[in-house]
């Protein structure tokens, strides 16, 4: 022909939107989840307000229980009025404005905790060191376990993390030290999959005697969150927003 | 067997001397056990003075952390931690090398002398 051919466009890139689907599946945090009771979930209503006023002005990053945090919090007895403290958060508690967690850590062969409110003005900045998540949610046995696996480099730099989407679960079966432990680890009331109990096979048989299969049957004791949790990050979403 | 480590000190608690003090450091076949608080509970928190018994001797001291939950923010150790102190506030040893919560810098007048021989503050 003598007209040149009929122009085809080049073929549209397929684009894959990761941040779409990572909002799907957005982390929530556990102290937003209202506790099972007879309150006027009005009250929750209001407590969620101000923590997202909060939020806006102080970032509070994604953590679970095994993340390695260095907190700074303002003391006005300290020289440059701030106080950093680096260790491993063994546990979070509390629910609404007073939600906290414990970071652990050993200095100077002296095992420190410290309890932090999560939403206290105190707290200038939070910062994740290490993202690592453990196989228990509490993480209360590392008092009794040998001090090598809560001693954390006060000076550590932050592990840069590649991969946006999963957070890596450390399987580390800690070793304890010698009975008598402050709480009985082995009993399945606190169902720990992160020791490595050397005791002898009697006495984990022994410990089993307390064990109550029933529990997990238990309809009076369910407590759904999924509904309550959409409703929730809905909310999250057009608060930050606006 | 042994009772496990109070959580407050109280008269009869043991406690570990935390400073590098002879008197604190040489051992003994009985840990050193407070025997009287000075305070109006007899429950000593973090910057009550105690009596000691160390060595068949009585000294006074200085509570620097114990295992007891305080209030938030504020550090729990893994042991009750004590600083030897004279009657008049000195502290016998020189050195501190154990964390000391920051809780001890409000009440400066007093402890001066021993948050000035502390390295690490918590």
């Amino acid at each position: 022909d003598g007209k040149p051919p009929k122009f085809q466009p080049p073929p549209k890139p397929v684009i894959i939107d990761r941040k779409t689907q990572k909002e799907e599946r957005r982390f929530l945090s556990p102290e937003f989840i209202p506790p099972r009771g007879r309150t006027d979930p009005l009250k929750y209503y209001i407590e969620r307000k101000d923590m997202i006023q909060r939020r806006k002005v102080f970032n509070i990053p994604e953590f679970y229980v095994g993340h390695v945090l260095a907190v700074t919090t303002a003391d006005p007895y300290a020289s440059d009025k701030s106080n950093r403290f680096v260790g491993i958060c063994i546990q979070r508690g509390g629910k609404g404005l007073g939600a906290t967690f414990v970071l652990r850590n050993v200095i100077e062969d002296q095992g420190v905790e410290i309890c932090y409110e999560l939403y206290s003005p105190r707290i200038q900045a939070i910062e994740v060191l290490k993202l690592e998540k453990r196989l228990d949610e509490n993480l209360m046995y590392l008092r009794d376990a040998l001090p090598e696996y809560s001693t954390f480099d006060v000076n550590m730099k932050p592990v840069s993390r590649m991969d946006h989407e999963e957070i890596p679960v450390n399987k580390l079966q800690v070793r304890m030290k010698p009975k008598p432990w402050s709480k009985r680890w082995e009993r399945p009331k606190y169902n720990i999959k992160g020791i490595k109990f050397e005791l002898p096979e009697h006495k984990m048989k022994a410990a089993q005697k307390w064990s109550q299969p029933w529990l997990e049957f238990d309809l009076l004791r369910e407590y759904d969150t999924s509904k309550i949790e959409e409703k929730i990050r809905k909310e999250l979403r057009e608060e930050l927003e606006k | 067997s042994i009772t496990g480590a109070c959580r407050a000190v109280q008269k009869l608690t043991r406690v570990r001397v935390v400073d590098n003090s002879t008197l604190g450091n040489t051992p003994y076949h009985r840990p050193p056990k407070c025997i009287h608080v000075y305070n109006k509970t007899g429950v000593g928190k973090v910057g009550d003075k105690i009596l000691l018994a160390i060595k068949g001797e009585k000294k006074k001291a200085l509570i620097v952390g114990h295992k007891m939950p305080g209030p938030t923010m504020t550090p729990r150790f893994d042991s009750n931690n004590v600083v030897l102190i004279e009657d008049n506030g000195n502290p016998i040893g020189t050195r501190i090398k154990t964390p000391i919560p920051c809780i001890l810098r409000r009440r400066e007048g007093e402890f001066s002398k021993v948050l000035a021989i502390a390295r690490n503050f918590v």
